[in-house]
């Protein structure tokens, strides 16, 4: 923890460097979990002050409060100074905070105008839309920043970075001075993200103040006057970007706590278990989302793909399990040839799945907890006897799984939403792991887990490869990929571009390629 | 086991509020009217317990019944299926001129003319889910669209020279013979009024309903697709293929709502064939919660309050101020539900955190030192 340094500026100051922001002390519970704990940050105005940390270190719980969508359980919020208590967003947006989702929020069939004024319409008086006055302030807004607002565009033929735009200037519109953008940059192209950090060095200028969320340390390192570290729900480093590094950004948000991924002896057997050979898959206009993947997973082997999020590991995921169509392209799991089977009909024959997003793929959040043992499982033993599901077996079996992964729960009646998001994964995991699969799709398995959960299920992982499965890895944790995986590709817009040997390659190299900036065969960002 | 105890609890508390907030309401508007709101509560209560009405509330349940499973099915799936009123008419004109034109012995006959109902009406959904799997085309749009058609091919049928005849002002169906149909039982002491036989089919469907949901592989899918379509499909679950099953199975039931009547009392289809009763379905599978026993109850208020409000022309109150009562427990029972399941859950999730925190805490601190 060396740079622990200055726990954000002295709160009395000259009027220049006046703080925007001021978080003390918030905490967030939910239940079983604790989201954030003890927050500290503090935001001076006309800065750009980024909020770092892994998935799930509670960066979201802690904007959501900021913008009002949830009272925090402690803690007080204070904005220019004046202490504020927010019970929904539009409180937070009359104190001037506006949010730029993730997920923009915009109806394609409307104009960009229309679209921005829309719920704060100026009127002529009678409910009629004021279009002049629209125009004008919007102008106004887009020329002070430089947004490069067009009006009158469809926003369905906006791409993504204008897109964005058009969501800072709508917040702008609503008289925001401290804008918050969660993960702005995760839907962007790199080009699209330099512009976009031109528009927050003008919106610096002008005196606005932003809250940068990310999780990315090159950005945040390359836009932030000031970085704040969370992790595990608190803050434990407030630093300055100029005297720091990725390296040691990394440290503070992961901690050293973290148990280390590893695999020992190579338990790679030369039996071929999953077969992918020229897997190709395009969306509905025909852009090709895989080009061309083939790899081979052998007996007791664990394959690590690794790419920036969005370069075709969800497709490929979905392919192989058949939830998505291929265009060409052929899977083979052991002998036979399982390319036109349907998802069902894979999952019997032995391809187990630990999604992505637990919430979406996973689970049925109001359902039992053995009603989840279930899900994916329903044609086999011991959930099902002929066309009927065996109750009194498959709720014995999810108690088996419990006590077996160290589930923590009161019990197998309890819905699953009740769970925290590591026992939730621990159970998913043991349910993949029962009925003796030979492949295990490994999506993210450890994203959003606490570090317990994360060992036990490195330990799940090496356990199953001793014993002869084949594993696919995706996952955005370096260190996990190169630390659990005996083989490691890369993936670039679809394609597999490079092979890494997990023994020699430094998470450097590894970005590096996962960014392409070693694997120059391709098209270069066309995007 | 204490959390199912609990949260049926509270579904029963949220049934009684979302009634006792409508017989208010209903009270508020009486009282505005210049009527006597117990006066008006104890007229239609005596005469909804007097043995002949119980006889009637009973057999209008059954059809309620009947169209509110149809509704749950889909419902269940996620699937709105706001055609249950067209699927059981033109179910039930097919069925009663099949049942009239064709002599069968005795059995078969009344098995036949059922097997046509529960056809037609599960073609008619049918062509709904096939829409919805490979158009996309909302369920909603088109089963509201498919009952006016449906509406439009009855009144062509039942022109006299296609399936109708015409008898005095009314056009019906060929009457179905007495091999088809099913006698009534005296199952209420001392009332006049018959009870449908076929209320035991009604029974039987709840009863399938509830194990064709609860313990089968079929039913687990149905179950799973409502709650997460895409945790559904990750599972293995055809999507599509389930949409266009539940839809026929929501249609066979919807093809059995008239035939109680059809079969028990009416022995054809005519212009005076109850219509509407799809929509009443709706109301009443969203009452019960789309739960076969919770539907039972629902039918028997809604047959309870369609019935009693008889007696009210007597005494000059409006009759539709029932239909106030109607519509206010169906919003409020709705309203109600919600927030109770998210009460329910949000009590769990409490009640395991306060059980795990000890133990929990006590793990973390020891990661935390290691």
């Amino acid at each position: 923890m060396s740079a622990d340094s200055a726990v954000a500026g002295d709160p009395v100051a000259e009027p220049d460097t006046r703080l925007a922001v001021v978080l003390r002390g918030i905490t967030k519970r939910y239940p079983g979990v604790i989201a954030n704990q003890n927050v500290n940050i503090s935001v001076r105005r006309g800065h750009v002050h980024a909020i770092v940390g892994e998935n799930g270190a509670g960066k979201s719980t802690l904007m959501k409060t900021l913008y009002g969508m949830h009272k925090p359980d402690e803690g007080d919020i204070e904005i220019d100074g004046a202490p504020v208590h927010f019970s929904s967003p539009s409180d937070a947006i009359k104190a001037g905070i506006g949010m730029v989702h993730q997920h923009f929020m915009l109806a394609d069939n409307l104009t960009v105008l229309e679209n921005i004024v829309l719920g704060a319409e100026p009127t002529h008086g009678g409910g009629v839309l004021d279009r002049r006055a629209a125009r004008r302030k919007i102008t106004e807004i887009s020329d002070a920043y430089g947004l490069g607002i067009k009006p009158d565009v469809l926003v369905e033929r906006l791409g993504v970075g204008d897109r964005q735009r058009v969501e800072i200037c709508k917040v702008l519109y609503r008289g925001a001075k401290i804008l918050i953008l969660d993960e702005p940059t995760a839907v962007l192209v790199p080009q699209e993200v330099d512009e976009l950090f031109g528009n927050l060095r003008d919106l610096k200028a002008e005196g606005l103040t932003v809250l940068f969320i990310s999780h990315k340390l090159d950005e945040v390192l390359a836009v932030a006057d000031e970085i704040t570290v969370i992790r595990r729900g608190t803050t434990v480093a407030t630093v300055d970007p100029k005297q720091t590094t990725a390296r040691k950004l990394a440290e503070l948000m992961v901690g050293s706590e973290l148990p280390v991924p590893e695999l020992r002896e190579s338990t790679v057997t030369d039996v071929v278990q999953l077969d992918v050979s020229g897997l190709t898959v395009a969306d509905i206009d025909g852009r090709k989302l895989l080009d061309d993947v083939r790899f081979r997973i052998r007996k007791g082997e664990i394959v690590g793909i690794g790419g920036v999020e969005g370069n075709g590991q969800a497709e490929l995921v979905e392919a192989i399990l058949g939830l998505r169509a291929a265009v060409a392209g052929q899977l083979r799991l052991g002998e036979q040839d399982i390319t036109h089977w349907s998802t069902r009909k894979r999952r019997e024959a032995g391809i187990a799945y630990i999604p992505e997003d637990r919430h979406r793929q996973g689970l049925l959040l109001e359902a039992p907890l053995w009603e989840n043992r279930i899900l994916g499982h329903q044609t086999e033993k011991p959930n099902a006897r002929g066309p009927l599901i065996d109750i009194g077996a498959a709720k014995r079996d999810t108690q088996r799984i419990v006590d077996a992964y160290d589930v923590r729960t009161p019990g197998i009646d309890v819905t699953a939403a009740s769970l925290s998001g590591g026992n939730q994964q621990k159970l998913i995991v043991g349910r993949e792991m029962s009925g003796n699969p030979v492949v295990l799709i490994a999506s993210h398995p450890t994203r959003g887990v606490d570090v317990g959960a994360q060992a036990a299920i490195w330990d799940h992982l090496r356990a199953a490869r001793a014993g002869g499965l084949a594993v696919l890895l995706i996952s955005a944790d370096l260190d996990e990929l190169i630390g659990m995986s005996d083989t490691l590709r890369v993936i670039l817009r679809g394609k597999l571009v490079a092979e890494m040997d997990p023994k020699t390659v430094t998470p450097a190299e590894l970005g590096a390629a996962m960014t392409g900036a070693t694997a120059s065969v391709e098209d270069g960002g066309a995007a | 086991m204490k959390d199912r105890v609990n949260r049926l609890l509270l579904g029963l508390l949220a049934a009684v509020v979302a009634l006792a907030f409508s017989a208010g309401v209903t009270s508020i508007v009486l009282e505005i009217t210049d009527h006597n709101p117990i006066d008006t509560f104890q007229q239609m209560w005596d005469f909804a317990t007097k043995a002949d009405q119980i006889a009637v509330i009973i057999n209008q349940a059954t059809t309620y019944y009947l169209s509110a499973i149809a509704v749950a099915i889909g419902f269940r799936m996620n699937l709105f299926n706001i055609g249950v009123d067209g699927q059981y008419q033109l179910a039930a004109i097919v069925a009663a001129a099949f049942g009239g034109e064709v002599g069968l012995p005795m059995g078969l006959h009344q098995i036949a003319i059922i097997v046509v109902a529960m056809l037609v009406g599960s073609m008619w959904a049918g062509l709904v889910g096939v829409l919805k799997a490979t158009r996309g085309v909302s369920e909603v749009i088109s089963t509201i669209m498919m009952n006016a058609v449906a509406t439009a091919i009855i009144a062509y049928l039942i022109k006299p020279g296609h399936l109708g005849h015409l008898h005095g002002e009314n056009l019906t169906t060929e009457p179905i013979g007495h091999s088809g149909q099913v006698g009534g039982l005296d199952l209420v002491p001392d009332a006049h009024v018959k009870i449908y036989g076929l209320v035991f089919l009604a029974v039987a469907v709840g009863i399938g309903f509830q194990l064709l949901i609860s313990r089968t592989r079929f039913g687990f899918d149905l179950r799973a697709t409502g709650r997460s379509a895409s945790a559904a499909q990750a599972s293995g679950v055809n999507i599509k293929k389930m949409i266009i099953v539940a839809m026929l199975l929501s249609g066979a039931v919807a093809g059995l709502v008239n035939m109680p009547v059809l079969l028990g009392e009416a022995h054809n289809y005519s212009l005076s064939t109850p219509s509407g009763i799809g929509f009443t379905g709706i109301a009443i599978a969203l009452l019960g919660r789309n739960n076969p026993l919770g539907i039972v109850f629902a039918s028997l208020l809604w047959a309870f309050l369609d019935t009693s409000s008889n007696i009210l022309q007597l005494s000059d109150i409006p009759q539709s101020v029932v239909l106030i009562t109607e519509g206010v427990v169906v919003l409020s029972a709705v309203v109600a539900y919600e927030l109770v399941r998210r009460y329910g859950l949000r009590l769990q999730q409490r009640r395991v955190g306060r059980e795990l925190a000890a133990p929990e805490a006590g793990a973390e601190a020891l990661g935390v030192s290691a």
